[in-house]
């Protein structure tokens, strides 16, 4: 029998029993629009992140003081308190070839005060480069000077949220508030701009590196922000960096290098993971849409048999009704899948146009590996209902039944 | 053509085993035309099955044009089925979803012939049976007589050597059933080899063999007048049969069909 004239023969079947069909055809749709619509959501919760970072522009590098042992055993057995990464270093690090900008930071939460009204926030302390690393541009005023990459300044930039609550509308440059018991000089106010990287830019205050120092009585960065050069191999980077602190610190590399790729593909990993146990969820359906085919298709053998006990005496093999039967269901899927596809595609696209912002898409498994469940659960699921039709005795079959 | 051999087959019902074939020999030539009468229960369809190697014997042999059937396999048998045999049913088996020259068509699909030879192949034999103008019409719209000349048309379109009737005309009126003896006789004079179950005497008269069968054993085989039909009127009564049995017994035509049939039908 011919692959066209089974798709004719099952298409005249399927427009002979429309409701089942129909029935059939929506729960396989439903089941592969699922796995997509599902599906996308996680591929747009990956593809946000990986706007975020790649927004930055640039390719940072963050180091963190002490090491993070990853493998190996248990605790260190001595000296177990790690050297503080300092300025000092930073500055040393920053000498090192292929680093373009170095970012220290000393982080901290502060009291700000002005006459009556406080508020307590995230207080940072850094150098010049930071605003160029994380791309901060100010609404008025200017950024930390180049003086302030190494001195201890009694100035500050607020964040435009800070600023709004201590100042109202009043301009604030140029005026002074209190940090923590310290008095510094409003020399900017950060432009607004939201979330970046989990740090809300508009509510805090920015301070220089050694203003931080003595504010907060430590020697030791928080942490330190390296941006390459264009073109800079990332390994050997690395290497010259931990060589650096080598050289200072008595021998041990005792530092932890994170880079942005890693970040990126830390989140990726995660995020794949999450859309693909969210997919297989989705997949569920499919095995539901599986087991109803089944039954229908029971049921269809049993209303069929005499017109399969008739196909067998004219000529067709059991082979031949079962490759019939699995046909069958493999069409309906198939068809299933498509009106499925098209109404995900559809929402998605919807959706994305509701909310720009997020960027909603299927991930590019998602269509075919939908599909091939689908065609995969239909294919499981009617191979009992086509092996008992195959096995029907033509005899029995057609027997005393009116035509 | 056909050679039949000590075929025995057993059914249990509820248990109890039946025996709807027993040591039943049969020879056939090609282009014969036989009827096979019989009471209800006597194995008469179970016979043409066997003959259309739709059903397998428990026992014996049957050789089809020299081919011994019982160590084909199964897929092997269902082509042989297809391109050699053609079957008429009581209840003419069209599949209602498909039009009249589609449900012609069905033993070519399966058969994997192109469609556009398929198409020309199943018009000509639908204007052979007389219904060139039904091409398109569905089964439920065509009468019991016309439904049958399809079914016809159908065991035809692979142009089969053999043509196996259980009681074609029995879900018809007198006329229509006349109509479709009438067709199929005319193939029979056209070369294929023909069998006809049926419970109407004056149908079966006409066979130029009759096979007569009692609790699944042939009790009769004798030559006919023939399909010429002009001894129609003349008899009529199961008794006048019997009796011209008896006289054509030594005939060279008649094979013996129960040599052990004796006690077998005893059960029933
Ligand atoms: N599949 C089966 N299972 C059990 N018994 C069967 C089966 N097929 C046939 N029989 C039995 O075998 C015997 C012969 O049946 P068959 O159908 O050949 O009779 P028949 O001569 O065609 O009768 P009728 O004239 O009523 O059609 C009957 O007793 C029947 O009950
Ligand atoms: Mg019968």
């Amino acid at each position: 029998m011919r692959l066209t004239d089974q798709i004719h023969f099952n298409w005249q079947l399927f427009h002979g029993h429309r409701v089942r069909t129909v029935l059939m055809l929506v729960a396989v749709a439903i089941g592969v629009a699922s796995v997509i619509m599902l599906t996308s959501l996680g591929e747009g919760a990956r593809r946000y992140i990986d706007r975020e970072f790649s927004s930055l522009g640039n390719r940072l590098l963050i180091v963190f003081p002490g090491r993070k042992e990853t493998t190996g055993g248990g605790p260190p057995v001595y000296g177990t308190a790690p050297r503080d990464l300092t300025l000092e270093d930073a500055l040393a690090l920053g000498r090192v070839r292929d680093i373009r900008q170095i970012a220290p930071i000393i982080a901290g939460t502060a009291l700000v005060a002005r006459d009556s009204r406080d508020r307590e926030v995230i207080t940072i302390g850094t150098t010049r480069g930071f605003f160029e690393v994380r791309q901060l541009t100010v609404g008025a005023g200017a950024i930390l000077p180049a003086r302030a990459d190494f001195e201890a300044m009694a100035i500050c930039v607020l964040g435009a949220k800070l600023k709004n609550e201590l100042f109202g509308n009043r301009s604030a440059v140029g005026e002074w508030v209190r940090i923590g018991d310290r008095r510094m000089r409003v020399i900017g106010v950060l432009g607004e701009r939201g979330e970046s990287l989990g740090l809300d830019m508009r509510d805090l205050v920015i301070i220089p590196v050694r203003t931080a120092e003595q504010l907060f009585n430590t020697q030791g960065l928080f942490r330190l922000m390296l941006e390459l050069r264009e073109g800079a191999s990332e390994t050997e980077t690395q290497d010259h960096l931990r060589a650096v602190i080598r050289d200072r610190h008595e021998g041990e590399d005792d530092i932890t290098i994170v880079s942005q790729d890693s970040i990126i593909a830390a989140f990726n990993n995660i995020l794949t993971t999450l859309t693909l146990a969210i997919g297989a969820i989705a997949a569920i359906s499919l095995l539901v849409a599986g087991i109803l085919i089944m039954n229908i298709s029971l049921i269809s053998v049993t209303q069929r048999r005499q017109e399969i006990g008739l196909l067998k005496a004219l000529g067709a093999s059991g082979r031949q009704v079962r490759t019939l039967f699995l046909g069958e269901s493999l069409l309906l899927v198939s068809l299933g899948s498509l009106l499925g596809i098209a109404f995900a595609l559809l929402v998605v696209s919807l959706l994305a146009t509701i909310w720009p912002d997020f960027p909603l898409a299927p991930p590019l498994w998602a269509i075919p590996a939908a599909v091939i469940t689908a065609l995969l659960s239909g294919l499981f699921f009617s191979w009992l209902p086509a092996k008992r039709a195959a096995a029907l005795d033509p005899v029995l079959a057609m027997r005393g039944v009116v035509g | 053509m056909i050679e039949l051999q000590g075929v025995t087959k057993t059914y249990t019902m509820g248990g109890q085993p039946v025996r709807a074939l027993c040591q039943v020999d049969l020879s056939v030539a090609p282009g014969e035309y036989i009827s096979v009468m019989g009471p209800s229960g006597s194995g008469k369809s179970t016979l043409l099955n066997m003959l259309g190697l739709l059903d397998r014997p428990d026992s014996g042999s049957y050789r089809l044009n020299g081919l011994a059937t019982e160590t084909l396999k199964e897929e092997e048998r269902a082509r042989l089925r297809g391109e050699n045999i053609g079957f008429i049913f009581q209840s003419f088996q069209l599949i209602n979803r498909l039009t009249a020259l589609e449900n012609i068509e069905l033993p070519m699909m399966l058969a994997g012939v192109n469609p556009r030879e398929r198409r020309q192949t199943a018009t000509a034999v639908l204007a052979q049976v007389g219904l060139a103008e039904r091409a398109g019409h569905r089964p439920g719209q065509l009468s019991g007589g016309q439904l049958q000349r399809v079914a016809i048309a159908r065991a035809l379109v692979m142009k089969p050597r053999l043509l196996l009737a259980d009681e074609p005309t029995g879900n018809l009126d007198q006329a229509a059933g006349q109509d479709v003896i009438g067709v199929i006789e005319q193939l029979n004079r056209e070369g294929i080899t023909l069998l006809v179950v049926t419970h109407d005497i004056n149908i079966g008269r006409r066979a130029g063999r009759r096979l007569r069968m009692v609790d699944g054993v042939i009790v009769e085989d004798i030559a006919g007048d023939g399909v010429a039909g002009a001894t129609g009127e003349r008899s009529a009564s199961p008794v006048a049969d019997l009796s011209s049995s008896a006289q054509s017994d030594a005939g060279p035509n008649a094979n013996s069909g129960k040599a052990t049939g004796g006690e077998s039908g005893a059960p029933h």
